[in-house]
């Protein structure tokens, strides 16, 4: 029990993940998140407004069940398997976020300069909070993946497309990281 | 229910990314600052071990529950739409700290603020198919 209560190492995790991918794929699907983004505007009626959203949603409702599923696990790990929030971080990370105003990195999952109640209901804590979405929504469709679809199941099935977005995610990343994070906070 | 499986899939999912800390912003920011192995260590296992696994799935030796062949779809090719689209994602994963299935994850912790990013990738899926005609691919 105590294994399940601590933090899992990244073998643990990288494995794990490894097995989901395999159980949709053996379960005549496949491993990728971000679709669903669309599969909920075309539920939302968007098809009215973009052709593209016409298509038939329901074929796709076993991916939403997977996010929901998604959902409930993080809600199952929040209240029983999380006794403590804390993440450990080197200590230079801790540092740097200090630097730029981030004051207690790690002592939760989320930083509060960016997602407390606080901050959300702000003007710009808000549109902090809904550039990021929107960025994350149109980039990974232009791209046709996000790290389920094109980092983990693309680059295992050895596609270039998959390469070129992953090296896309870490242009984007590296700049935000440190160029743009640095500018906004 | 016959989608109920995927539901307990999902379950496992959400334990998974949690229990390693992966829906964590410091994670992601970290990964991007290369100060810590954790992401790398984690994406690397899942796709080595994914690598054996569509081996094996494109020999046969592999096939679904109902005993039919695997295949992986291919992804659409284009330089500009991956390059483009995978800068753009990359801007908004570092910014929220979460790619698309952390998202969900972390609405199923009550971070309200993440409904917000939802909502805005919501946005972005839909602006981006409104506009998609005109741009290079």
């Amino acid at each position: 029990m105590d294994f399940i209560l601590h933090p899992w190492p990244w073998y643990v995790a990288g494995t794990m993940i490894a097995l989901v991918m395999f159980l949709l794929f053996y379960l005549g699907k496949t491993f990728g998140v971000s679709s669903n983004l669309e599969t909920i505007c075309a539920m939302g009626g968007a098809g009215r407004l973009v052709d593209f959203f016409k298509f038939d949603w329901k074929a796709k409702s076993w991916n939403l069940m997977f996010i929901l599923g998604a959902i409930i696990g993080g809600f199952i790990t929040y209240q029983w398997l999380t006794p403590d929030e804390t993440v450990l971080l080197n200590p230079q990370t801790v540092q740097d976020l200090s630097d730029i105003g981030f004051q207690n990195a790690g002592a939760q999952y989320l930083p509060d300069e960016i997602f407390s109640s606080e901050t959300m209901f702000s003007l710009k804590g808000f549109l902090i909070l809904i550039v990021a979405g929107v960025l994350v929504g149109f980039g990974t469709r232009y791209a046709g993946g996000c790290t389920s679809g094109h980092a983990i199941t693309g680059l295992s099935n050895m596609e270039l497309p998959s390469l070129i977005s992953v090296i896309g995610f870490f242009i984007g990343g590296l700049i935000m990281t440190w160029v743009l994070l640095p500018i906004i906070f | 229910m016959k989608n109920i499986k995927f539901l307990i899939v999902g379950i496992l999912f959400g334990i998974v990314l949690s229990k390693a800390e992966v829906i964590s912003w410091y994670r992601i920011y970290e990964m991007f600052k290369f100060q810590s192995f954790h992401m790398y260590g984690v994406i690397g296992t899942a796709v080595v071990l994914g690598m054996v696994l569509v081996f094996f799935f494109k020999k046969g030796r592999i096939k679904t529950y109902l005993g039919d062949k695997i295949t992986v779809e291919p992804k659409q090719k284009g330089f500009a739409r991956n390059i483009l689209g995978g800068s753009i994602f990359g801007l908004g994963w570092a910014l929220a700290g979460a790619c698309p299935g952390p998202m969900f994850i972390l609405l199923g912790r009550g971070a309200m603020a993440i409904a917000i990013v939802i909502f805005g990738a919501l946005l972005g899926a839909f602006f981006y198919h409104a506009v998609k005609s005109k741009l290079p691919h």
